[in-house]
Parts: structure tokens; C-alpha cells; sequence
């Protein structure tokens, strides 16, 4: 009796979660064009999407955009977390706690402050702004990934390398990063995924020159869902869910 | 023998954290090719002298001498001195080769000798074939060796061992204890060891300095210190011991007193100087207590106790015995192959006396 109802419950939680982005991902094989019927499997809406220029155009800023993005905010980030957990200097208690606050600032909040500072500072709403933009948003989450690595280290295993002759460049690159790895590659991952599905920010502080993906499949629904958003959405999940997937078997201890 | 050279020199060492001064004026000269403990309790700061000498650790006073070079200012890196941490701390992502090679790397030792030398290293510890295993898959014995490889592969001037054989259990680190020593003597570097274990300083050490507070409460070779405690801390501290308290009575000259303790006048040798009216503490280690049935003949005067609890112990017979002014003694007795019936019942009344000289007098505190 009692499994019966176990499973049955939690077979309707995952349902509910997941027939929406299901129906998407069925729909974007179906040959009917309006989705309320199945009219057999197909390719051509992921064909239609290859051919649309405008699209891969975005599609490709919006690669460009999240790997910078990722790849500064996971040098800036690792840096940051080992000053954090290494060294010791005023403010970084607050500091530290800063990271958290920006991670759990609204997204919205970010944005228009992004805004607020692009404008002051005249810098042209582009490439440039939505990359610094995403840095912004992306750098707490390597700090964090990275940050909880270390603190699981023996600290003595740094004196130990001093105590061998071993240089404090020579202890991060010998000793701290080999170590950190896994968490900088993770932080990395999570950063990309991070920026290339953002809206809000990218909304804000993008120009009319520089299209990105997420915000051009926004502005195709508004007239219409069409097949090839369901196409394109199926590519972002799958790409998502599969760095996402890689980012939590690099964190997880090596056993 | 010849005369020792001294090797590293600590001259008046202070270190204060916040209010807490955790070593206080500190003095200690090490010979070259001993084997030198640090013995003490917890927070006595021996392992903050260890990790000073290592330059892991700021000096606010004082200097440190090796062979004769301030080496105060000089970084823990460039330091002739290595060190075996209590955790171990092996790099966790490198094999046991690379562990032991690092420190050669990083002295820039020409690649072709580095091989040949870490090999001999683990040679020496008895872990040649395990070269390409990681950390992780040897047991706590292993990696404790591993450690040690790592440290001396670089030659140093000097080992420094931090609590190293704590982690172990206690079969182990008797097998440890032997091989350390072993070790040391094939090397002849000189080995600097903290421990707050009693037996293992005694058991390993050339000479040993008792610290407590930041301050040495004595230095000297196992056997002084076991024998002829300087002080109640390093008495009470160095094993067990029974403490009667007397008083002088006369002085015989030359050090001879005699001393009343529990009613009774006996003649005792001291070290320290004494007047006729002074309070001393007349130290007894359990093992020279004697104890007899009290119906046998005794020549010699004796205290009369009662024995309160016993304590089979396999290689020894410990008895607690209440002596009449409430002042309790434990002895600790072997087993007598040729008296079946040696015990004692509780509530019995015995005789207690010890070999004369053996028992240690110093100045009466609590």
C-alpha cells in the first residue's frame, strides 16, 4: 500500500515539473506546425533554425559572450578565493559576506544598477557591457565553488610545500590550483550556463547592435511561439543540463 | 665522546599572542646529530619553538643561530631544516614519488640525481615499491613514512618533528619509535621532536627538555630527567609519582639531611640546599616502593599504610596505600615468580619502605 502511494506522489511532483519542458522538447520533433497534434517526427525546425542567419548570429554572440564572460569570471573568481581563504587582510569578513549578498541580489536589482554604472561611466551598451554584466553575476558563484574546495584542505600542506623550498608562486601553481581544479572547472561551467541563458541582465545592459540568443527567442515568442523556439530551447537544455551534469561530478570528492 | 658541537642556538625566544604569553625568554642549544625532545603539555609552546625554528613562525624577541648564521630573517623555504607534520600534510594529488621529489624540484636538484635519491629515500623507509601510489591508498603507518622520506631526501641540517606518531595507534607507533631512532642514527641528522608523551621522549631521545608555560622547566638526558627531577611539574609530569612532605631537622653537611616524614627521621640526600626547618617534598616513584607484610622481621624503620585499592595490571601489582597522616602512595610492585602468594587484601595493614637514595627531595610546593 504504502509504496503505491510513495511513488504515485512523487510520480505526480516530477510530472508536474517536467511535462511543460517535455511537451517542448516533443514539440520541437513534431511536423504540425501549431503542436496541439502530433503530426509525425522531424528534423526541419532545428534545419530551419541552422539556415536563419539572425538566429546563428545570435547563437554565436551569445557563445562568444558566455565564454569570455566565464573564462574572466573564473580567473577574477579563483583569485578572489584564494586571497580569501589564504591570506588574511581587513575587510574580509565583509567581503566574503559580499559575495553571498550579490548571489541573492534579485536579478532585476543587478541589472538596473549594471545600467546605472554603464550609463555614468558612458561606457557604450554592447559586447563590452554584457560581458562585464555577466562577469558581474557569474563571478560569486566561482568564488563559492572554489572557495568551499580549499577550505576542505589541510592548511598545513601549504607550509609543508613553503617548509620544501617551495615559492608562494609556486605553491599556487603546484599545490593550490592542481587542487582546485575540479572547482575552477566546475565555477567555469556553472558561469557559462549562467550567462548563455540569461535574460534579464542581457536585456538591460545589451545594445541594439549586439543580438543574443536568449533575447532574440524572447522577442520571436512575444509574436508568436513558433517551432524553432522549441528547437532552439531543446539545444539550450540539453547544453545546460549536460555542463551542469559535468560540473557536479568535477565537485564531487574523487574517490 | 667527543665534545658536541652545537648546532642551532635559540637565544631568548619570546612569542605573545593577544595576553598569552606562550613562550617566555627561551634559551636551548642543540647538538649536532642528537636527538632532541621537546616534551611537554599541551599549549607549554613547544610546538611554537619547533615551528620558529622552522620559520613558520614569527619571533617577537630573541634570535635563532644555525651553525652560527642568524637564520632569523631568512624564510622557512630557503631554511636548511625540514619538517614532519602531525597531519602529515602530503599533497594528496601527487604520487608518493612526487611527494618525496618535491622538495628536490623545487631546490632546482639536477633531474638526473632526483630519481636516484628519492628512491633511496623510500628506499630507507621501506617503501620502494609504492612509488607510484597516490596518498590516499596507504595506511596511516605509510603515509606517516612518506613524510619522513620527504623530509630527509633534502639532506637537511635538521629534522623537526611535530607530534608525528600521535596519529598512530599505539602498536604502530612502538614499531615507529624504533624506526625513527633507527633512522636517525643511519642519517646522522640531528632530530628535533615535540611530543607531550612522557614515553616516547624518554624511550627516543639523547637528551630531552622539559617545557611547561613557555618556560624550560629542565633539560637534560632521559635518565636525569626520569631520575632526578628538577622540579614537582617535571616529577608529577615525567611518569608517575608519590609525594610525601617532611621536614629538616639537621644537617649532616655534604648535602645529608635529616629529614622527618610521617613521624619518622630519616637520613636523605639532596641536591638543593636546606635549612634546619624546612619544608621538602620527598619524591617516590612507584616502582622503588617497597612494600612487605608487616609480620615479617624488618631491621630497617618502615611506615605502616593500609591498602585501599589494588590494581592487577599483568606485568605489575599497583597498590594504593593510605598511610596514617591521609597521604596515599601508590607502588608498583613485579610479580615474584617464587611467591605464589604475593597480595595483598584490602584493608591490610603493611610496611612501606624504599631503597635509600632513590627517593628525590626539592623544596616543599603544591
Amino acid at each position: 500500500m504504502a509504496p503505491i502511494f510513495r511513488w504515485g506522489f512523487m510520480g505526480l511532483v516530477l510530472t508536474l515539473i517536467y511535462i511543460p519542458i517535455l511537451v517542448l522538447v516533443v514539440n520541437s520533433f513534431n511536423a504540425s506546425k501549431y503542436g496541439i497534434k502530433w503530426g509525425g517526427f522531424t528534423f526541419k525546425w532545428y534545419e530551419k533554425f541552422w539556415n536563419n542567419e539572425g538566429l546563428m548570429g545570435a547563437a554565436l554572440n551569445s557563445l562568444t559572450v558566455s565564454i569570455v564572460a566565464a573564462s574572466v569570471a573564473t580567473v577574477i573568481g579563483t583569485l578572489a578565493a584564494v586571497a580569501l581563504h589564504r591570506y588574511h587582510f581587513k575587510g574580509k569578513a565583509l567581503l566574503s559576506s559580499m559575495v553571498f549578498v550579490s548571489m541573492l541580489t534579485p536579478e532585476i536589482v543587478m541589472a538596473i544598477s549594471l545600467l546605472i554604472v554603464f550609463m555614468a561611466l558612458g561606457i557604450k551598451l554592447g559586447f563590452i557591457s554584457l560581458v562585464i554584466g555577466h562577469i558581474t553575476f557569474c563571478l560569486p558563484f566561482v568564488i563559492v565553488a572554489v572557495y568551499s574546495r580549499l577550505k576542505g584542505f589541510d592548511m598545513k600542506m601549504l607550509e609543508a610545500a613553503r617548509d620544501l623550498g617551495a615559492s608562494e608562486s609556486s605553491i599556487f601553481w603546484k599545490i593550490i590550483l592542481p587542487l582546485a581544479l575540479p572547482a575552477v572547472a566546475s565555477g567555469w561551467l556553472l558561469s557559462f550556463t549562467l550567462s548563455l541563458d540569461d535574460v534579464i541582465v542581457s536585456a538591460f545592459v545589451t545594445g541594439p547592435g549586439y543580438e543574443i540568443l536568449p533575447l532574440k527567442v524572447y522577442s520571436m515568442v512575444r509574436v508568436g511561439v513558433s517551432p524553432e523556439v522549441n528547437a532552439i530551447s531543446t539545444i539550450l537544455l540539453v547544453v545546460s543540463l549536460v555542463l551542469v551534469v559535468i560540473s557536479q561530478l568535477l565537485l564531487r570528492e574523487d574517490k | 665522546m667527543n665534545e658536541p658541537r652545537a648546532l642551532l642556538i635559540l637565544n631568548n625566544l619570546s612569542k605573545t599572542y593577544g595576553s598569552n604569553r606562550v613562550l617566555d625568554n627561551f634559551d636551548l642549544t642543540i647538538f649536532d646529530g642528537e636527538f632532541f625532545t621537546l616534551l611537554g603539555p599541551s599549549g607549554c609552546g613547544k610546538t611554537t619553538v619547533l615551528r620558529m625554528i622552522a620559520g613558520l613562525e614569527d619571533t617577537d624577541t630573541g634570535n635563532i643561530q644555525l651553525e652560527n648564521h642568524d637564520i632569523g630573517q631568512v624564510p622557512a623555504e630557503k631554511r636548511p631544516i625540514n619538517t614532519v607534520f602531525q597531519s602529515y600534510a602530503l599533497f594528496p594529488h601527487m604520487t608518493v614519488f612526487d611527494n618525496v621529489a618535491f622538495g628536490l624540484r623545487m631546490s632546482g636538484v639536477a633531474k638526473e640525481e632526483i630519481a636516484p635519491r628519492v628512491t633511496e629515500a623510500l628506499e630507507m623507509v621501506r617503501l620502494g615499491e609504492f612509488a607510484e601510489r597516490k596518498p590516499a591508498q596507504l595506511s596511516g603507518g605509510q603515509q606517516q613514512r612518506v613524510a619522513i622520506a620527504r623530509a630527509v631526501v633534502n639532506r637537511p641540517k635538521l629534522l623537526l618533528l611535530d607530534e608525528s606518531l600521535s596519529a598512530l595507534d599505539y602498536k604502530l607507533r612502538q614499531q615507529m619509535q624504533i624506526e625513527l631512532k633507527r633512522l636517525q642514527r643511519k642519517l646522522g641528522i640531528t632530530f628535533v621532536y615535540v611530543t607531550h608523551d612522557q614515553e616516547e621522549a624518554l624511550s627516543m631521545s639523547d637528551r630531552v627538555v622539559v617545557m611547561n608555560k613557555g618556560k624550560v622547566q629542565q633539560l637534560g638526558t632521559p635518565r636525569e630527567i626520569y631520575e632526578q627531577p628538577a622540579n614537582l611539574f617535571v616529577a608529577k609530569f615525567i611518569g608517575e609519582i608519590n609525594q610525601l612532605v617532611g621536614e629538616i631537622v639537621e644537617i649532616d653537611g655534604n648535602h645529608e639531611y635529616e629529614v622527618k616524614v610521617e613521624g619518622l627521621q630519616w637520613r636523605l640526600h639532596a641536591e638543593h640546599n636546606f635549612k634546619v626547618g624546612d619544608k621538602v617534598n620527598v619524591l617516590l616513584r612507584p616502582e622503588d616502593v617497597r612494600v612487605e607484610y608487616i609480620d615479617d622481621p624488618h631491621p630497617d624503620q618502615y611506615l605502616v599504610g593500609e591498602v585501599i585499592e589494588r590494581n592487577y595490571k599483568g606485568k605489575t601489582l599497583d597498590s594504593l596505600i593510605r598511610l596514617p597522616s591521609g597521604i596515599e602512595v601508590i607502588a608498583s610492585e613485579f610479580f615474584d615468580e617464587d611467591d605464589p602468594s604475593f597480595d595483598y587484601s584490602l584493608n591490610q595493614k603493611v610496611a612501606i619502605k624504599w631503597v635509600p637514595g632513590w627517593e628525590v627531595v626539592l623544596p616543599h610546593e603544591v
